[in-house]
Order: C-alpha cells, then sequence, then structure tokens
C-alpha cells in the first residue's frame, strides 16, 4: 500500500533547533503536514485534537516525556495503533528496552543523520 | 558528689584554653567542664585517658572546623557557583542563537535550489542535509550542558547546607582574617582578561562606538 504522502506528521522535542531540523528534513523527503510540541504533554492534546498518521517524539523532556507520552497513546483507544518512533539521546539499552515494552515502533539515537531517518520511516510507514 | 579538681588537670585546662584560638566554641570547653563536673570522687587513670581522647576530638573538630572556613564556602556559594551556572546558561543559549541563524540560511539556500538546474540544486540539497545533520551538535552539548548545572545546583544545594550548619562561623573567621579577603593581585594586563561576558553584561558595538567617538 502507497505511503500517504500528505499524512500529518507530529514531532516532539523540547529543544527548538531539533524540531526545526526534522522538519525540514522530513519535507526533504516529501512530508509537508508536519505538527510541533515542545513535550508530551502537548502532544497528546494535539494528538487528541486533529489525526495523525506518525509521531517522532524525543525523550528527555519535562513536563511529560516521551516514554509517559508513549504509554499514554499505547493506553488510548484511539490512538494505540498510531506509528511511533523514538529520537533521542537515550541510548542505553535499559532505554531501548523500557521503549519496545511500551510499544515503540523504532528508536532513532541521536546524533542521527538524514539517511538514518529515511530508513526508520519507511521501516515503521512503509517505502515511499 | 563532685570531688576536688586536681591541680595537674586544672594545669592541663588552663593550657588547652590558652592553645586554642579566640574563636573556639565555648560549647565545646562546656562540655569539658560539665564532664568533669560529673564525674565523682578522684579521677582514675581511665578518666584521665577519657579527658585526654575529648579534650583531642575537641581540638580536631576546632581545626577542621577552621580549614572549612578558610575556605570559604558562602564565597563558592553566593558567586562562584551561580556565576559558572550563568555562564553554562549562556553558552546553551548562544550555540541555539547560532544553531538558528545557520538553519535559516540553509533554509534559504535550499529555497534557491528550486531555481537552480537539477544536477546543481541536488548538489546543494546533498551539502544543505549535512548541514542539518550536523547542526544535530546544538541539541546534544545542550543536553549535556544541562546535565552539569544540574549537578552543580546539587552541589550548590550541599554548600548551601553546610554553610547554615556553620551558624556564625564563617563571620567569625571572616573577622579574624581580614587579609584572607582580598584576591591575589593580578597584573594590570590579568585585570583585562574577562572572557566573553554574559549578554546582559555585555557592551553592544554602538555602546563601543559610542566610547571610541567620546576620544575624538
Amino acid at each position: 500500500m502507497a505511503v500517504d504522502m500528505q499524512m500529518n506528521i507530529l514531532i516532539v522535542d523540547d529543544y527548538k533547533t531539533m524540531l526545526r531540523i526534522i522538519r525540514n528534513l522530513l519535507k526533504q523527503l516529501g512530508f509537508n503536514n508536519v505538527d510541533e510540541a515542545t513535550d508530551g504533554s502537548m502532544a497528546l492534546q494535539k494528538l487528541r485534537d486533529k489525526e495523525y498518521g506518525l509521531v517522532i517524539s524525543d525523550w528527555n523532556m519535562e513536563p511529560m516525556t516521551g516514554i509517559q507520552l508513549l504509554r499514554e497513546v499505547r493506553a488510548d483507544a484511539k490512538l494505540k495503533a498510531l506509528p511511533f518512533i523514538m529520537i533521542t539521546a537515550e541510548s542505553k539499552t535499559e532505554n531501548v528496552i523500557a521503549a519496545k515494552e511500551a510499544g515503540v515502533n523504532n528508536y532513532i539515537v541521536k546524533p542521527f543523520n538524514a539517511a538514518t531517518l529515511k530508513t526508520k520511516l519507511a521501516s515503521v510507514i512503509g517505502n515511499f | 558528689m563532685a570531688g576536688a579538681v586536681p591541680a595537674e588537670l586544672v594545669a592541663k585546662l588552663s593550657a588547652l584554653k590558652t592553645r586554642m584560638p579566640s574563636y573556639t566554641k565555648d560549647e565545646i570547653e562546656d562540655v569539658v567542664s560539665q564532664m568533669l563536673a560529673s564525674m565523682e570522687g578522684d579521677l582514675s587513670e581511665i578518666n584521665l585517658k577519657l579527658y585526654a581522647e575529648v579534650e583531642s576530638l575537641a581540638r580536631y573538630i576546632v581545626a577542621a572546623k577552621s580549614e572549612i572556613a578558610a575556605l570559604r564556602p558562602d564565597e563558592i556559594m553566593s558567586t562562584h557557583l551561580p556565576s559558572a551556572t550563568d555562564e553554562l546558561d549562556a553558552i546553551v543559549g548562544s550555540t541555539e542563537e547560532a544553531t538558528n541563524g545557520i538553519l535559516q540560511a540553509m533554509e534559504a539556500l535550499e529555497t534557491l535550489a528550486g531555481e537552480m538546474p537539477p544536477e546543481m540544486a541536488e548538489k546543494v540539497t546533498d551539502a544543505v542535509t549535512k548541514v542539518y545533520e550536523a547542526c544535530n551538535f546544538q541539541d546534544i552539548t545542550g543536553q549535556r550542558i544541562t546535565k552539569v548545572v544540574k549537578a552543580l545546583k546539587h552541589i550548590e544545594s550541599k554548600v548551601d547546607a553546610l554553610v547554615s550548619a556553620f551558624g556564625d562561623e564563617i563571620a567569625k573567621y571572616k573577622a579574624a582574617h581580614p587579609q584572607a579577603e582580598k584576591a591575589e593581585p593580578k597584573s594590570e594586563d590579568a585585570t583585562l582578561l574577562n572572557g566573553p561576558q554574559l549578554p546582559e553584561n555585555a557592551s553592544k558595538q554602538d555602546d563601543i562606538d559610542a566610547l571610541l567617538a567620546s576620544f575624538d
């Protein structure tokens, strides 16, 4: 099935420069409908207000972290199937395991490059 | 009933009193005195040994407090630590500002690439992508610096507790050692080496130009 290039993507990070970088890289890949949130609670509100096809979230944010956001998403009947990619500097094995157990679809370690982002996107939403 | 205090012990106590610095805590003397007063009968060898131990402990406490007071933990808390955290916050702020400037320039370049011949546009876009990737550094350094700031704040709270525990001991030390207040003398050139200033303290180019113009 073809990937919907018009899907809404929500990117979540407390560093505005990182949001800008991810947005620009997504734009290069052909995804133009990108919204931003600076922590998990803001992201959750946006996810409940609008339909998204993918979440790309940082881990380390306040007040709600990325892993808490992921758990909230998986516990929500309407959102539980939403593809979720964690993109974070938290690279310890226990972090990856915790994210996997919480239901993450893929995991990108910062600093990352455009090729990695493309590969991980394709593995989650299909080739585009 | 307390017996008469032997002359030897009285002499020892007097000697101890003269050896103690003037800022020795009265409480320590009180403790020793009270302990002696509570002893009944003649002081045995064990009592004297115990007294010697207590005296040694008192000397150790006084010396340790003096050494810690000399480190001036109040200055570490009031000046050095806040200054370090401010500098680190300024690093995060300035790298963020610089990164945004770089990203803005790259976005403009990417827009221009749309007007270039395809082969050239691809090369420009590849270069822009590499810059985007390199700009990851701001997030990573920002997170590392935030960790250091948190560690400094933890140290600050511990030093604060230490200063509180000392009560007026530090003020007494300052009064007794006024010379320690003075920083080591610097050469005239060295006093001009202050490094970059925090944004709120830095002069703007307009201020510099106005100052230079005032010499004309």
